[in-house]
């Protein structure tokens, strides 16, 4: 901790990353130095009173005061006055943070679901984040997952288009200091414009059950080349994807955009959803008693209308991926699930 | 002692006498009973939260168990602690004898709101055993409607039942204020604890209706799938925020008006002198009140409201700063050349202050718009609401127990003791919240179950305060037990108290006054 940035009010925050991020800072200067003052003159005050009134005898007699218009009139005015300065600083730097309805020289689409962010580009690049690898790898109680990159070039302004498929999330880059929710059955926006390179942290601030704290992605931000040669590297790679096998599309899937890997373990281990290790083939058994042999029919039916059979055990957690999932990614991930004896 | 003088403690015997009674003032203590044992219980999920806390990653329990405890601790805190606390107790056992009248309006009624409360708090107890609920304190929708269990209903209603109790509270004591006062108590002669009920019992009375209303909708779309909430039944997700909040903000008034009531009879008692400004700490606690009804939009800066409403929301927000500055000078000022005594409770009522005001200059960070973008949903927030609302409202509810401890039981709560849990608590809060202001400002979001390793050092500073501050609360638990079986008698006026609950004896007769006083001049006439 440096107790000397702390003082100097440049604060414990991250490093400003983005143009609008430095407009925040100076009115956060400004407030912990104000606050700091009235904090002074408020509390200081009390002290002083405390110990130069303190009660010595015991037929001490205090002051007959009642009120006192001056003083009660600019104890009211200056507050008023320096809340008023506060309430029009924030505004204008909300204004640079909001830019509803601009464009973006980037545009990302960014679907939030519990607990991923899927990043789609224009040109049909697809990140998902985060991925099934542990963040901290030699601690073996930790939770958090391994960010996945999104890449974004400098000096340009990114506009990223938010929704949800399932409850409420936020986009929140602490560098950046902005966020936005991210709704259901709405679109909202987070643009910025960066200014610094590197790796910045995604948080998920809005709660959204179990793994609300794993909801991350970092977006790294890099020059114009390099995010270039980025994209074209991924749009290469999609292609090399379509000549997969089925089983290693359906691995794709699974791990990627519909972000099964979430809830399903493939090694057995149960995280919120029964894991797929040996599940085709074999026996399930109903939280209603009834059970039946896993095969195509049962997981398709899972997907599509998950809370048919619940396995014993499980709570109904699993949402529908009716509409949002097509007839060949379903026999993908069928093959895929076929290989996780 | 030789005689045993006849008052309302021994007025009746038995259990049954206590269960069915209608005299305020043992309606006080069962409320004190009933809300210290969730209080005892809220404060347990604390302390396991804040365990759970102490080293990133897994450290005693999944991440489900977490969002539960988490869950709890607030719903109990909030729903059942805070919003009643000040008023339930201490309003009720001095809000009458204050004005000098006999016992509140309607006593049935009195009896009848704390029922509801029990029947409430069981029935949102209940789920602790039947189907936990991990939705967080706001039950936020689409989450609590279609992605969690249907543990949510029993909750939800549990706390519509709790909101009952509150607004019959409410309703009560805005008609004793204005019926049962004593000849020559005028409005501007009452005491500013019952301004600050009075001002309360308003924002209960038209405030909660709304909370009432939102959960039975999330209890309707819930159970019948009506489309209220839920985008997949073409409702709208974010206008459950705007009912939560339009009743939560004034909600968070609610919890530390009556505390500021308090403040103000403590700061004159201790410092022995007239209130400052006595007209301007009443009239801003209307203001206050009336305001609050037109803020909740400042919890909604992100939420994907318009841009106009969040500039709206902040400009609003930042009027309802002024009245609140106005208290804290105004007993400031009343300190001032005054004979000031530093016993216990004068000392909780100096945390109060030190606490609060911390806790409203970081609100004014919130307030404004383009910072909150950064801090909303951060540990700033959690350190702002708890330096606010538990620094401000616990102080207050300790002050208020050893300074009316004499008058309620006859006996003197020890001030050594009080000090002590002083010191414990006091300490504790900042070592406890403060560093969550920074954690903050690092971009740590709330509710985390799980954080990065950065976050470690300020979390386990924050874990040890409330082991702090939970041995401060033990110690204070420890002085009402000891003040009980061992404190001094303690006279009808210990602490030189001008108001009128120090005229009559402690603990006072059944029907308080044996001759109704008569007024003749203001509350706080030191010379
Ligand atoms: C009078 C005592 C106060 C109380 C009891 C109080 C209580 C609270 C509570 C409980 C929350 C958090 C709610 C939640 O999300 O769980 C909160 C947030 C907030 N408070 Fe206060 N507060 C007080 C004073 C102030 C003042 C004086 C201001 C501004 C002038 C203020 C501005 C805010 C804002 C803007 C938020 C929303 C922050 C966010 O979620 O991003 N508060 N307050
Ligand atoms: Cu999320």
């Amino acid at each position: 901790m440096n107790w000397f940035s702390f003082i100097t009010a440049t604060s414990f925050m991250p490093v400003p990353a983005t143009k609008e991020s430095g407009d925040v800072d100076n009115l956060y200067i400004f407030l912990l130095v104000s606050g700091l003052i009235s904090f002074i003159i408020l509390i200081g005050g009390m002290v002083i009173f405390i110990f130069k009134y303190r009660r010595k005898t015991e037929d001490q007699k205090s002051a007959y005061i009642t009120h006192n218009t001056l003083a009660e009139f600019l104890w009211s005015f200056i507050p008023f006055v320096i809340m008023m300065i506060i309430f029009a600083w924030g505004w204008s730097v909300f204004h640079d943070l909001r830019r509803v309805g601009e464009k973006g020289d980037v545009e990302v689409h960014v679907t939030a679901r519990q607990w991923a962010w899927t990043f789609k580009y224009a040109n049909d690049i697809e990140i998902n984040s985060p991925t099934d690898k542990k963040l901290v790898e030699n601690d073996p109680d930790s939770t958090l997952l391994k960010p996945e990159i999104v890449v974004v070039p400098v000096g340009k302004t990114i506009r990223f288009i938010l929704t949800s498929d399932d409850v409420l999330h936020s986009f929140y880059v602490p560098a950046f200091r902005n966020k936005m929710d991210a709704v259901p059955g709405r679109r909202t926006t987070f643009t910025f414009t960066p200014i610094e390179k590197g790796d910045f942290t995604v948080f998920c601030t809005e709660y959204c059950g179990t793994k609300h704290s794993n909801m991350m992605a970092t977006i790294r931000v890099v020059d114009g080349e390099q995010f270039a040669a980025w994209q074209a590297e991924k749009i290469a790679a999609n292609a090399g994807a379509n000549n997969k096998g089925p089983a290693e599309r359906g691995e794709a899937l699974f791990k990627g955009s519909l972000g099964c890997s979430g809830c399903h373990s493939i090694d057995g281990s149960r995280i919120v959803g029964p894991s797929f290790k040996g599940l085709y083939g074999n026996k399930r058994d109903f939280a209603d008693g009834s059970s039946v042999v896993a095969d195509d029919a049962y997981i398709k039916q899972s997907i599509l209308v998950p809370t048919a059979k619940i396995v014993a055990g499980f709570p109904p957690a699993m949402s529908s991926f009716q509409g949002r999932i097509k007839e060949e990614e379903i026999k993908d991930i069928i093959e895929f699930i076929k290989t996780l004896k | 002692m030789a005689h045993e003088q006849h008052n309302y403690l021994n007025h009746q015997k038995g259990i049954w006498s206590w269960l069915t009674t209608l005299d305020h003032k043992r309606i006080g203590i069962m409320y004190f009973i009933a809300i210290m044992s969730f209080f005892f219980l809220g404060g347990v999920f604390a302390l396991l939260v804040r365990a759970e806390l102490f080293t990133p990653g897994k450290t005693l329990f999944s991440a489900d168990v977490y969002n539960r405890m988490m869950t709890y601790h607030g719903a109990i805190m909030v729903f059942m602690v805070i919003v009643p606390g000040i008023p339930a107790i201490f309003g009720n056992f001095v809000l009458p004898i204050m004005i000098g009248a006999k016992d509140v309006a309607f006593p049935r009624l009195n009896l009848m709101s704390w029922y509801m409360l029990m029947i409430g708090a069981a029935i949102t107890g209940s789920t602790l055993f039947l189907e936990n609920v991990d939705t967080g304190w706001t039950f936020y929708t689409p989450y609590s409607s279609i992605k969690t269990g249907l543990g949510v209903i029993p909750m939800v209603l549990g706390v519509f039942i709790i909101g009952f109790s509150s607004i019959l509270t409410g309703l009560n004591f805005i008609v004793t204020t204005h019926k049962l006062r004593a000849p020559g108590m005028t409005m501007n002669r009452i005491p500013l604890m019952v301004w600050a009920l009075y001002s309360t019992a308003i924002l209960q009375v038209l405030a909660t209706p709304v909370l009432a209303i939102t959960l039975l909708l999330l209890i309707a779309e819930k159970t019948l799938g009506v489309g209220i909430f839920d985008p997949q039944l073409g409702g709208d997700p974010v206008l459950f925020q705007h009912f939560f909040w339009f009743y939560s903000h004034p909600a968070v008034y609610i919890m530390i008006l009556p505390a500021m009531g308090v403040i103000s009879e403590l700061v004159a008692t201790y410092s022995r002198k007239i209130i400052f400004g006595y007209t301007a700490i009443a009239y801003s606690s209307l203001a206050i009140a009336g305001v609050s009804f037109l803020v909740w939009g400042h919890h909604m800066f992100v939420s994907g409201q318009s841009e106009f409403a969040g500039i709206l929301f902040s400009f609003i927000t930042m009027l309802v700063g002024v009245p609140t500055a106005i208290k804290l000078f105004n007993w400031i000022a009343t300190m001032y050349k005054g004979s000031i005594r530093l016993d216990a409770p004068m000392l909780f009522a100096i945390g109060f202050m030190f606490l609060f005001t911390i806790g409203g200059l970081t609100g004014v960070y919130l307030a404004s718009t383009g910072m909150d973008v950064h801090f909303h949903d951060t540990y700033f927030v959690v350190a702002h609401f708890h330096y606010v609302m538990v620094g401000g409202t616990l102080m207050a509810l300790m002050g208020a127990l050893i300074y009316w401890f004499p008058k309620v039981t006859g006996k003197i709560y020890s001030d050594l003791t009080g000090r002590i849990s002083w010191v414990f608590i006091f300490s504790g809060f900042n070592v406890t919240f403060f560093p969550q202001f920074i954690l903050g400002n690092m971009g740590m979001p709330r509710r985390y179950y799980d954080y990065l390793p950065t976050f470690t050092e300020l979390n386990q500073m924050s874990t040890f305060g409330s082991w702090l501050i939970g041995t401060g609360f033990l110690v204070g638990l420890f002085g009402v037990i000891y003040a009980l079986l061992k404190g001094k008698e303690a006279g009808n006026n210990p602490f030189g108290g001008k108001t009128l609950e120090w005229t009559i004896p402690s603990p006072p007769p059944h029907e308080n006054f044996d001759k109704t006083p008569v007024l003749t001049g203001g509350p706080y006439e030191y010379r």
